[in-house]
């Protein structure tokens, strides 16, 4: 049932995100709706760190050894899905169920019902607190598996996330690596001007965590510190990533409107032309 | 109840590996003995509910038996999103350790008191709920909540909660205890209250008045056959909290006769009726204030038999 061949197919970074970006596209579309630009915001990211980083396979996935990914901004699922299906955690088909009465892919992670998901998340403030005790958990059994978990920027207001910063920090969790989304927009507007994060990489740093911005679209930059954690030794690592929301699609990028929003008619045709969608948007999934 | 409980806990600490005290900065002495023994197995992660709950979930996820233990509106209330969503949800093998059931925080004023917890919980799919009368009983849950994989929720007392139990009894989860026989009406309680209706039980009899009465130490899954039973051999039910009149034990009990086409008895329920608890004192003088001591269940009773008639 799980097919486990594809991930090698992989080919370079940037057309591996494009792919994975046109998944995502057909998958919001089959299901009506997704939130699409939080989702491509990510995607670089997951895409290197899936497939290049990350210990954890359809094989291993039930094994205590597994590196751990935790999508703490839950609502960036649509990445998660179309990463997973394309590692074999089930087949790519199911995307097309997305959202709907026979498939098992929700408008959040459900670690009940999907392969692969490590956290239902989805409120927020909470995968990265999860992600936390996960760190401490494993690091209390000896056991070097590593645990990355994505958090919103917006998501950062929650109280939760500063708890959670304090804690691993003092707890030297060394084994942690978080990753700031930074993509400057909310639900309803600038992160800025609603209550903003900046400077974010010196909250961080002030935690005890070791720190390093980068462009959260460059592959070079996203490889590097992958590769480059811990930051500093006996402290958890923070990728602060600068990103664009929606990067991909040129009318969705910073655009809050795109937030949680189904690009139709001729919007959907740029979009595809825009991802080199050859054909239909119907027409991408199998 | 909470040294029981910690001294329970340190036994199956010493048995099990996985079992692991997390603490938001409550526990001080209560601990020291387990901390000094189990240094591997203890997290004071801070005054940090959220985290208290999350993190536990996080590392049960390891396979650890975390039980996560504070005063008990912090962790039910401030930390309720994340016992649903990171505990129950997910269905991860966290035990919630909620001291202070009641006001038995007597003197603290309602923030520390535990007073509407079980209408909250209740309503969280996979959680078993424990609520036990007395030290005794309080060791009992505690081991039953460790044997249970998935989350349990424990509903404590703080100390000197009195003996129920004069000697040891078979405990099975989900079923309720009659702790003693009556042909009148049926008392109904749980937690540190079943103490006092013991003794209202004793003042009626004095008046010539039997009374059964019923420690529901498990409120889910809960003991519906038990309670039926009752209620056609008494057909007069009271049920006694100290816990809001809402959302507690009466309601469960009212929701269950019903269920049960059991509802033809006379019921009434005495706990905190919209509102929060009055005054500063022992427990036993918060129960006389808020119309809980043993004198008020009695009084109780005999109005319903009167109304009943």
């Amino acid at each position: 049932m799980v097919d486990t061949t594809v991930q090698s197919l992989s080919p370079s970074p940037t057309a591996y995100a494009q792919r994975l970006r046109r998944d995502i596209l057909a998958m919001a579309h089959h299901g009506g709706g997704a939130h699409i630009a939080p989702a491509y915001s990510i995607i670089d990211i997951l895409a290197i760190l899936y497939s290049e980083f990350l210990n954890l396979t359809p094989t291993n996935q039930d094994s205590n050894d597994r590196d751990r990914f935790i999508l703490s901004k839950g609502h960036g699922c649509a990445a998660l899905y179309a990463i997973l299906a394309d590692r074999g955690f089930f087949p790519r088909a199911e995307l097309k169920r997305y959202c709907r009465p026979d498939g098992i892919l929700g408008g959040h992670p459900d670690m009940t019902h999907v392969p692969g998901v490590e956290a239902s998340t989805g409120s927020l403030g909470h995968g990265f607190v999860f992600a936390t005790g996960v760190a401490y958990g494993l690091k209390m059994l000896k056991n070097s598996a590593r645990v990355f978990s994505v958090v919103g920027d917006g998501e950062c207001q929650e109280g939760s996330i500063w708890e959670a910063s304090l804690l691993a920090g003092n707890l030297g969790l060394e084994n942690f690596v978080g990753i700031l989304d930074y993509n400057k927009l909310q639900g309803m507007g600038e992160v800025e001007t609603i209550s903003g994060l900046r400077p974010a990489t010196e909250k961080w740093k002030s935690f005890g965590w070791g720190v390093r911005e980068i462009d959260g679209h460059n592959t070079d930059a996203i490889r590097s510190a992958f590769k480059e954690v811990p930051f500093e030794d006996g402290k958890p690592s923070m990728i602060v990533a600068h990103t664009i929301k929606g990067k991909g699609i040129s009318f969705m990028e910073g655009k809050t409107i795109w937030h949680y929003k189904l690009p139709k008619g001729e919007d959907m045709k740029r979009a595809c032309a825009e991802l080199g969608i050859e054909g239909s948007i119907e027409g991408v999934l199998p | 109840m909470r040294n029981e409980f910690v001294k329970e806990l340190s036994l199956l600490a010493q048995e099990d590996p996985r079992v692991f005290a997390v603490l938001a900065d409550n526990g001080l002495q209560v601990f020291d003995d387990y901390q000094g023994k189990f240094a591997n197995q203890f997290l004071n992660l801070g005054i940090a509910e959220a985290n208290l709950v999350g993190v536990s979930a996080g590392m049960a996820s390891c396979g650890f038996i975390p039980f996560a233990y504070t005063i008990l509106p912090f962790l039910t209330m401030r930390a309720y999103e994340f016992i649903r969503d990171d505990v129950c949800y997910q269905n991860q093998n966290v035990k919630l350790a909620a001291i202070g059931a009641g006001f038995t925080y007597s003197t603290l004023g309602p923030t520390h008191h535990g007073t509407e917890d079980i209408g909250l919980v209740r309503a969280l799919p996979n959680l078993t709920i424990f609520s036990p009368a007395d030290p005794m009983e309080t060791r009992k849950v505690t081991r039953a909540a460790y044997e249970i994989d998935g989350p349990v929720y424990l509903r404590i007392g703080k100390g000197k909660d009195p003996v129920v139990y004069e000697a040891d009894y078979d405990f099975v989860v989900g079923k309720g205890v009659v702790l003693s026989e009556g042909s009148h009406l049926t008392i109904v309680s749980t937690g540190s209250m079943v103490s006092e209706c013991k003794h209202a039980v004793a003042l009626l009899a004095s008046e010539g008045i039997s009374a059964q009465l019923v420690n529901f130490h498990t409120l889910k899954p809960f003991d519906a056959d038990l309670l039926v039973k009752c209620a056609k051999k008494t057909g007069v039910i009271l049920v006694a909290e100290d816990h809001a009149t809402q959302g507690g034990l009466g309601g469960l009990v009212a929701e269950t006769l019903m269920h049960h086409r059991a509802g033809n008895v006379a019921f009434h329920n005495i706990g905190l009726r919209d509102k929060f608890a009055e005054g500063y004192g022992s427990v036993m003088e918060m129960r006389k204030l808020n119309g809980l001591d043993a004198l008020s269940v009695a009084m109780a009773a005999k109005n319903l038999l009167r109304s009943a008639k």
